[in-house]
């Protein structure tokens, strides 16, 4: 099976810039970026299936190849998810903006913490009882 | 019977809570009761028929509830149930109810639950079954070591006990399944009896079963648990290892043993770690003080022995290794519970401290001493039967001494010195006169607790245990028929001939056996006194080990999580990228790939062009400093992907891509309204080229991916056979339809819960409280009142002039000057029509385009409109119910045609259609995924309501309440 030049440029275009935005740390940045790989990937899907051909609808065809049906199952269902998630991520952004007057991701403290306690112990053991509550 | 012997101990133990709660302590004699019936049953199969019980379980996997009474079976059955039942009686007068540092409920439901595990655990023939019953009794002893909850030492002790016999089983569990695998069956009774087995996969499923049998037996390097266990209140240790926990690991060799006993890693492991434990544990019981203590590292000695014995392979030690199996039961077990009710009756158990407790005591003192005789294997005490045949068995090694086996038989000889030595030093220790400075009264040499007498049940127990080793030790000929019905069954290596016995004449034997008497005897005179300062016998302590182990599992636990756990999303997302990058990119640079040797330029012109417009938008999208320029450039890639999958030939995805995209701006905008307008992040060059450089890195493997794994498919594709049995089964020609709501209708169901769960979020991140809910319910309630009143009466006007009627529900509402005359003439228009529509691609869907999703989604922008014309009160005119409800509506119709079928008889989800004519519409074909294809059209249409309501009018009201601070603040 041969791949579709065009069709793979343009996934690897929308997941390489998605990548790009999805490393910021403003939400919507992010969000935007999440979108752009989804897409990129949904296009994977489509340039896995193989050649184009008529609608997988049974009669509806001109004789002609059908297109593979269950890609198009699979990619159904993420693109209706998609729409949750961005849902989701938006109320995630409004709630950051509720509480900072931002949608700016900041570091979280308990890793920083950890990843500190980790340098400071270098060499040390960490005696039990000793994890803070 | 076993079946429901199991069933009554699993019914007695969940029972025993309110029991022991109404009837206080005396509820653990009544408890007492399912293991003393099942020890009473299990004795009329003593010399019977071998019984066979099978009950079908589970038939897919080749599991079944098997049990099989051997001779082992039904011994090992009267050890495991009979001390249990001593046990849970001796509990009744021991435990105090009123203590609260445990739970004496958890006790008892946890000791007769471990009785029914032990008692399935050595009746099973199913090498699986065999497992489970072996991890209960793991978490079981977790429960009962750490029965003081308060108390750091007993909790870290059940840990460790846990952690060391759970690692063991887990690792047995694979040696199971590879002698299961290897044999084709997974009966215990026909692997043993098989053909002899060889073969790596066989040396390594017996090694692994052997750990399994060594961390449960206490076996050197994991004998360190068992000491630490003592924690447990003393009948728990005196059933957990005196009959039952430990003695699983000797049950299992025991078990095996006919069948590998003559494989190399088998002699190696049982041999040289039994030796060892023989001798380790002897060693350090006749330097212990704690009565408790030393009674542990006598029974991880005797452990030690057992396991020697029983997994020798000939048949004289078999028939030694199960007299002594039988005889440490009862002596051990009086030991502990004699140690408990001198601890009860003193405080201590030190015996640096007890003095006297012979004399004030003296029927306990009988039951020590003829326990401590039959554990130094005095004579006439069945442990003295049992050294003597152990002895003549042990004492001529075949392979001549410089063997395996000569190594045994000298440690076994060595390790029994040790043995006389501390039961010496426990007699001594317990019952004797103590030390001169002690006073007259018994007990405790500081008087900090007076002496109360043992009541009978304390004293009567352990006299009744070791009084069964005298009554053993006299009628042994008898024991030997019993037994030899097993033992005869070992007979992969050669030995002498062994009788069970009191007297074989002056035998070699018996002579061994006076001069471990007198170096015994000797051993305990050098070390006697308790105040001595003892040096370690070896510098490595297994214990500690164990703790540099866990320290060191935590120690790495925190060092990786602190090293890649940087609590800064984008680099945790990087790190996801740059795994992406190298694993699947060396892979690709380093060959072993077949490149494709030609490639398809494009389907068709349009292709080109739409992709040119995809990838100008994307690129630009990444440089929009603007949040809505970049939202419209992504909603151009979204626009422009439906677009690639129209061309394609999937007008399904493009339909519902469009779709998507169209509401994702909505409720984008909704959102965006609140933020500010240019993004808040402003990366240095430095991170946008680091970043940059990420990105294209990622993008190329991907495509390069694309293309690889495009052109190596060999494959017929999935869909091949999909149009006929879509027409067949799914009785629909909207193939991408049916598989959605037929054959891969699970996937679907899932997918509907996630969209629930992320309405639900949505929901709680912008209301956060149910009060909040509050305020929405009631403008929901009057909604549906004003719903009533328009349809009753002609429309009220406030103005006066003549009844007019209004483009939109709520007109009045609204403020004047942020209204769209326009905008609601048009949705007073549409709206209906596209509701319409959305019903007919719900109908439609399953033979062309359309279909529950994009039918929901439909609806939803019908919804979109209504509340961009009138906002919240518009949107509650139009629906005027919970978001919530559409939600459970539509998943509950989802599961519900799903069940349906099954009730049916068919399997769940199955499709059936008939066809209806109406008068007027024409024939209907009805097809029951249809009612399917419902809960997802309404599922859709709850998330879609519940954004609008969430991120529409809750933030509507939230900048209306801001803005009136505001005002008022100003003012």
């Amino acid at each position: 099976m041969t791949a579709n030049l065009t069709l793979v440029v343009v996934a690897s275009v929308l997941v390489g810039t998605g990548a790009y935005l999805f490393l910021s740390r403003s939400l919507i940045r992010a969000l935007m970026g999440f979108l752009l790989m989804g897409n990129g990937v949904n296009l994977l899907f489509v340039i896995g299936s193989g050649p184009a051909g008529s609608p997988p609808i049974v009669g509806a065809g001109d004789g002609g190849p059908m297109a593979d049906p269950v890609p198009q199952a699979l990619v159904l269902t993420a693109i209706v998810i998609t729409l949750a998630m961005t849902a989701f991520v938006l109320a995630l952004a409004h709630r950051s903006w509720q509480l900072a007057r931002d949608d700016l991701v900041t570091d979280d403290t308990e890793s920083a913490r950890i990843h500190a306690r980790a340098e400071i112990e270098d060499g040390g053991d960490v005696a039990e009882g000793e994890e803070s509550p | 019977m076993v079946l429901t012997f199991i069933g009554m101990h699993l019914l007695a133990a969940v029972l025993a809570g309110p029991l022991v709660r109404t009837l206080g302590r005396r509820g653990f004699a009544v408890l007492a009761l399912v293991p003393a019936g099942t020890a009473a049953w299990v004795a009329t199969a003593l010399l019977g028929p071998v019984r066979v019980e099978r009950t079908g379980w589970v038939g897919e996997l080749g599991l079944e509830l098997s049990f099989r009474l051997d001779t082992l079976a039904v011994v090992m059955s009267l050890i495991v149930s009979g001390i249990g039942a001593l046990v849970l009686l001796y509990c009744a007068a021991y435990i105090d109810p009123r203590s609260t540092a445990g739970s004496p409920r958890l006790l008892g439901g946890a000791l007769v639950g471990f009785a029914g595990a032990m008692l399935g655990l050595v009746t099973t023939d199913d090498l699986l079954l065999l497992y489970v019953f072996w991890e209960i009794t793991t978490i079981l002893s977790y429960l009962l070591v750490g029965y003081l909850t308060t108390s750091a030492v007993s909790t870290r002790a059940a840990r460790q006990a846990l952690l060391v016999t759970a690692a063991g089983g887990l690792t047995m569990l694979v040696g199971l399944v590879l002698l299961g695998e290897g044999a084709g069956t997974y009966r215990i009774s026909e692997l043993v009896a098989g053909p002899g087995a060889s073969g790596a996969a066989v040396a390594w499923g017996v090694g692994l079963l052997l750990v399994g049998a060594v961390t449960k037996s206490a076996l050197v390097p994991f004998h360190f648990w068992l000491p630490g266990a003592m924690a447990a209140p003393t009948p728990v240790s005196a059933y957990l290892h005196a009959a039952a926990m430990v003695k699983a690991g000797v049950y299992l060799v025991a078990r095996f043993a006919p069948g590998y006993a003559d494989l190399p890693v088998w002699q190696v492991m049982v041999l040289v770690l039994g030796s060892a434990t023989m001798l380790l544990g002897g060693f350090r019981a006749t330097r212990q003080t704690d009565l408790k203590l030393l009674l542990a590292y006598g029974t991880v000695s005797q452990l030690g022995m057992l396991v020697l014995l029983v997994g020798y392979g000939s048949e004289a030690a078999a028939l030694a290794g199960l007299t002594l199996l039988v005889g440490h039961a009862l002596f051990k077990s009086s030991l502990f519970l004699a140690t408990g009710a001198i601890d009860h009756a003193t405080g201590t158990r030190d015996i640096r401290r007890l003095h006297g407790v012979g004399r004030a005591a003296p029927w306990l003192a009988l039951a020590g001493v003829l326990a401590a005789m039959s554990m130094a294997g005095l004579p006439v005490l069945i442990g003295f039967v049992g050294k003597e045949a152990a002895l003549a068995a042990l004492l001529e090694p075949a392979p001549g001494w410089l063997s395996l086996q000569g190594v045994a038989a000298a440690s076994f000889v060595a390790g029994s010195v040790l043995t006389v030595a501390y039961s010496l030093r426990y007699v001594v220790g317990a019952f004797g006169p103590g030390s001169p400075g002690g006073g007259s009264a018994p007990g405790a040499g500081s008087g900090a607790h007076s002496w109360h007498a043992p009541g009978p049940l304390l004293v009567g127990i352990p006299l009744a245990l070791a009084l069964g080793g005298l009554a053993l030790g006299v009628t042994s000929t008898a024991l030997e028929e019993v037994l030899a019905r097993h033992t005869s069954t070992v007979s992969l290596l050669p030995g002498p001939e062994v009788h069970l016995g009191l007297w074989h004449g002056l035998s070699l034997p018996l002579l061994v056996s006076v001069c471990v008497w007198v170096l015994g005897a000797l051993w305990w005179w050098r070390t006697r006194d308790p105040e001595r300062a003892t040096a370690p016998l070896v510098r490595v302590d297994a214990g500690r080990a164990y703790d540099r182990l866990m320290r060191g599992v935590d120690r790495a636990a925190l060092e990786s999580t602190g090293f890649l756990s940087r609590g800064s999303l984008p680099v945790l997302l990087g790190t996801i990228f740059v795994v992406l990058l190298v694993l699947p990119g060396l892979q690709l640079a380093l060959g072993g790939t077949t490149w494709p040797s030609r490639l398809r330029l494009a389907d068709s012109a349009a292709q080109v062009a739409v992709a040119l417009l995809v990838i100008a938008a994307a690129v630009l999208a990444t440089r929009a400093r603007r949040r809505l320029r970049a939202v419209f450039l992504v909603g151009v890639t979204g626009y422009g992907c439906a677009m690639l999958f129209l061309l394609h030939g999937a007008p399904d995805l493009a339909l519902t891509q469009i779709l998507v995209e169209t509401v994702s701006l909505v409720v984008l905008v909704l959102v965006l309204r609140r933020l500010s307008g240019r993004f808040p992040d402003d990366p240095s060059v430095l991170t946008r080229r680091l970043r940059a450089a990420l990105g294209a890195g990622v993008g190329l493997v991907v495509g390069l991916l694309a293309v690889v794994a495009t052109s190596s498919r060999i494959h017929e594709p999935a869909g091949a056979g999909l149009p006929e049995r879509s027409v067949d089964y799914g009785a629909g020609k909207n193939i991408v339809n049916v598989i959605l709501v037929d054959i891969r209708a699970w996937d679907t169901m899932g997918e509907l819960s996630v969209v629930l769960a992320c309405a639900t979020g949505v929901a709680s991140l912008v209301w956060l409280r149910e009060e909040a809910l509050e305020g929405v319910r009631k403008g929901l309630r009057s909604a549906r009142g004003a719903r009533a009143g328009w349809r009753a009466r002609p429309v009220p006007t406030d103005t006066g002039s003549l009844p007019t009627s209004r483009w939109i529900a709520v007109a009045d509402r609204l403020d004047p000057e942020r209204r769209s005359v326009i905008l609601e003439i048009v949705t007073r228009m549409v709206f209906h029509t596209i509701l319409l529509w959305s019903v007919y691609l719900l109908l439609a869907g399953h033979n062309q385009p359309g279909g529950g999703f994009a039918a929901g989604i439909v609806a939803g922008l019908a919804l979109c409109l209504r509340f961009l014309a009138g906002r919240g009160y518009e949107l509650g005119a139009a629906l005027p119910v919970m978001p919530a409800a559409v939600l459970g509506t539509g998943l509950f119709i989802a599961a519900g045609s799903a069940v349906i079928p099954m009730l049916l008889g068919s399997p769940a989800l199955r499709t059936w259609d008939a066809y209806l004519t109406i008068p007027l519409v024409g024939e209907v074909h009805l097809v029951t995924s249809l009612l399917f294809d419902l809960g997802v059209y309404l599922v859709v249409i709850g998330l879609m309501l519940d954004v609008l309501r969430s991120l529409g009018s809750g933030l509507d009201a939230q900048i209306a309440t801001e803005r009136e601070t505001a005002g008022r603040g100003t003012r």
